[in-house]
């Protein structure tokens, strides 16, 4: 399973008459795209604003963030079990708008979406006040079940993000990158003498506003898996979820899975990448314990020596993750955990809501409790007044000026358990 | 610039008047420094001098806490010094002790900042180490001038109010707190580094050493429910309508008391959760999913239990921090107390 990834770097975006690239400028029709949002009967209103590096712009509140993709050549089609047909992905050629993104907003559908600021203190903290955003607005029928409407919006996301996809399948890309994923055997014959390594991805699954889905199936649905990491490339899994804010996998974490993309860098030096697990974070018990046993057995059958773990989410699924951790190391397999921190504004209480001493590797993504002020900015795309509400706001975080005093957990993608930043915490 | 001023405590030992037969020694304040801290002078060069030296006897200190704890402020006052500093203790238990004490009490009342030093199974160190510096030394006095060398520049650097690096820099205990900050990989290369060392059996270092974790035993059986007053608490974010105190979503700052005489059932018009960290839809449909006072009213009818409380309590426990959790069960508990509540059903989510 060989795939190549094919990058174009958008600098810029603006709104023009016909939607294409042109000279690294992401050049958008805007009344196609709201036509095309629009054929869903569960939105009333749909209109797209543009956000750029530096902008004092702050989306809220943030539902997801999606990175245009295309299949050039090879089986199946991006989104595959969503938008494309179930064919599996993962192998020839995909095209990137790499530096572009599609970011949705609208009213809120829960309690985890997120603050994006595209400049600030703010910036500093997600990845994605770097990207320039085609942002949209998405505003339900009156009455619409949040199911449905976390559903419609999720939907419009992927939708624009294949719209502007479709326009680099015949552009030359600026940079091509090989990722080689080889059968386990293969694998093992071709680099006899490295360790072997896997990956093993939890993925959010506890119901509303915390759902993956993988080739289109509900993620708490599944068994523990294998699935080709050049598969989530193509956008085998997609994020239905925004827990919380600051440690939820946005779909373009998923496409861009650090983990994944730093084990390839080393693969076939310091060690063999054979292959990837992914297992669920059901909110049973009988589920986790399930789950883990199936993700262990599964490490266990690969004959892999170490494995890394990226947890999403926090609380209930820091369960999880240390069952996980644990049972894989009974198997006599090295483990490097990545979760992030609920430590307290003051940072001086207990971290985690689970524990064991088996987890002896751990990185982090930082204290998703430490409080951030975010001044004024001149233009918010979305709605403000939620972010008294949002995890990481309380009473009083809006202030009269427009400035917003939350914890880093309102901020999308601050603490990403993929490892997706520098953030990180000690202890003093 | 002038030097910041240090005033030093030291027991009756290192102050030189005698061993066991002198701990009673009152507490003595002299000018300038004695014993030790000529050595701590010497370290300090410009940046700073000792301009007085407490000495107390141990068992006096330990015995007569708040006497000595308030004759020792009083004593520290007069000088209005940048710093205050005691020790190095080593592995004595009661200097340890008596060092901690004095320290936490001198930063809390006189609001300066203080340091201190000890072995680290010095009880002392448990004690104190999460509310002052404690720098790490020897198990005996052998190691004064390792001791020196590692209190001198952290002392300096909190006397100026200047960052304070991580323990490992700056040869401090662990004080517990994390911050967060800037690392120079992302967080997958970290983790991808630290798994090659893993492999290769290198040392390698977490980025969070596992905490001894908090388990509460769970208390026996409650012998006749049928005459017992029953009470709901859940972490599960239940509140009336709208919220009315503004419970977070996630990161609770409190906890709401309400009152339930009034319902056999709660509904989609009387209650709701504000817990942003699970699927809403079926507990704002029916509140009683998360706190079941329908089913707790049918067992109050069938004679089962005795009575339930008028009051629910409730928080979200998303993403609250332990502290918190904690401090809020204080408070409540005292009151289902002192309400004659006999059993508490928990409910999370």
């Amino acid at each position: 399973m060989n795939l190549e990834l094919g990058n174009i770097f958008i600098k810029d975006v603006k709104f023009g008459e016909d939607t294409k690239v042109e000279n690294g400028t992401l050049i958008v029709n805007k009344e196609e795209l709201i036509s095309l949002i629009s054929e869903d009967e569960h939105l009333k209103s749909v209109d797209v604003e543009l956000a750029k590096p530096g902008d004092s712009i702050r989306i809220t509140p943030v539902k997801d963030v999606i990175e245009p993709r295309v299949k050039v050549d090879g089986p199946g089609g991006i989104f595959p079990g969503v938008l494309s047909k179930v064919d599996t992905v993962g192998t020839g050629k995909t095209n990137v708008l790499k530096g572009a993104a599609v970011v949705t907003t609208g009213k809120i559908v829960g309690f985890q979406e997120g603050i994006i600021d595209m400049t600030g203190p703010g910036a500093d903290y997600t990845p994605f006040s770097k990207l320039n955003n085609v942002v949209l607005i998405c505003e339900p029928k009156d009455d619409l079940k949040q199911h449905e409407h976390e559903k419609a919006v999720r939907m419009a996301g992927l939708k624009a993000a294949r719209y502007f996809g479709e326009v680099a399948k015949d552009i030359k890309p600026d940079e091509v990158k090989s990722y080689e994923s080889l059968p386990l055997l293969k694998s093992v014959e071709k680099y006899p003498e490295l360790p072997k390594v896997a990956y093993v991805q939890m993925l959010q699954s506890q119901g509303l506003l915390h759902d993956t889905y993988v080739y289109g199936v509900d993620a708490k649905k599944t068994l523990s898996t294998l699935i080709g990491p050049t598969e989530i490339m193509d956008g085998a899994i997609i994020s239905g979820n925004c827990v919380s804010a600051c440690d939820k996998n946005t779909t373009y974490h998923h496409l861009n899975n650090p983990v994944i993309h730093d084990l390839f860098d080393k693969h076939g030096k310091e060690f063999n990448f054979v292959g990837m697990i992914i297992t669920n974070e059901n909110v049973y018990l009988a589920d986790k314990e399930r789950s883990s046993n199936w993700a262990a057995k599964l490490a266990e059958y690969l004959g892999v020596d170490g494995v890394i773990i990226s947890q999403e989410g926090f609380g209930n699924p820091d369960t999880d993750l240390i069952m996980n951790c644990k049972k894989i190391e009974e198997k006599g397999i090295k483990t490097v955990i990545v979760t992030d921190e609920y430590a307290g504004r003051d940072g001086a209480s207990q971290p985690l809501a689970d524990a064991d001493p088996k987890a002896n590797a751990v990185v982090t993504g930082g204290n998703a409790n430490e409080v951030i002020k975010l001044p004024p900015m001149d233009k918010i795309i979305g709605h403000i007044e939620p972010v008294d509400s949002i995890a990481g706001g309380f009473d009083g975080s809006l202030e009269k000026d427009g400035s917003i005093v939350v914890e880093l957990q309102a901020i999308t993608g601050a603490t990403n358990e993929l490892g997706f930043n520098k953030l990180s915490a000690k202890g003093y | 610039m002038s030097k910041l001023k240090v005033v030093h405590y030291i027991n009756q030992f290192f102050a030189g008047i005698g061993g066991e037969e002198k701990a009673d020694y009152k507490p003595e304040v002299r000018e300038g420094v004695v014993g030790p801290g000529m050595a701590f002078n010497k370290k300090f060069g410009d940046d700073a001098e000792i301009v007085a030296t407490v000495i107390c006897g141990d068992s006096y200190f330990n015995e007569n806490l708040e006497e000595a704890k308030a004759k020792v402020i009083e004593m520290v006052k007069e000088y209005d010094p940048d710093l205050f500093m005691a020790g190095p203790a080593f592995n004595a238990g009661r200097y340890g002790v008596a060092c901690g004490t004095i320290t936490d009490a001198v930063k809390e009342e006189l609001n300066i900042p203080v340091i201190t030093g000890m072995y680290e199974e010095n009880p002392g160190a448990d004690m104190f180490k999460k509310s002052v510096h404690i720098v790490e030394t020897r198990n005996s006095a052998a190691g004064m001038r390792k001791a020196v060398k590692s209190m001198a520049p952290l002392a300096v650097k909190l006397a100026k109010g200047e960052e304070i690096g991580s323990p490992e820099e700056e040869h401090y205990m662990p004080m517990g707190v994390r911050k967060n900050y800037f690392a120079e990989k992302r967080g997958a290369e970290r983790a991808v580094d630290m798994l090659v060392k893993k492999l290769k059996g290198e040392e390698f270092k977490t980025e969070f050493a596992m905490p001894d974790f908090d388990r509460v035993d769970a208390n026996p059986a409650v012998k006749d429910l049928s005459k017992s007053k029953v009470a709901l608490v859940t972490s599960g974010g239940i509140v009336p309508k709208d919220n009315p105190d503004h419970i977070e979503s996630s990161s609770a700052s409190k906890y709401g008391k309400y009152d339930i005489s009034d319902f056999n059932n709660l509904t989609e018009e009387t209650h709701e959760t504000a817990h942003g960290g699970y699927d809403p839809v079926y507990a704002n449909e029916d509140s009683d999913r998360v706190l079941p006072v329908d089913v707790l009213r049918d067992l109050e009818k069938e004679g089962r239990i005795g009575e339930l409380h008028k009051f629910f309590y409730t928080t979200t426990g998303n993403g609250t921090a332990v502290a918190s959790s904690k401090a809020f069960a204080e408070e409540f508990a005292k009151e289902l107390v002192a309400d004659g509540v006999d059993a508490v059903i928990l409910t999370s989510t």
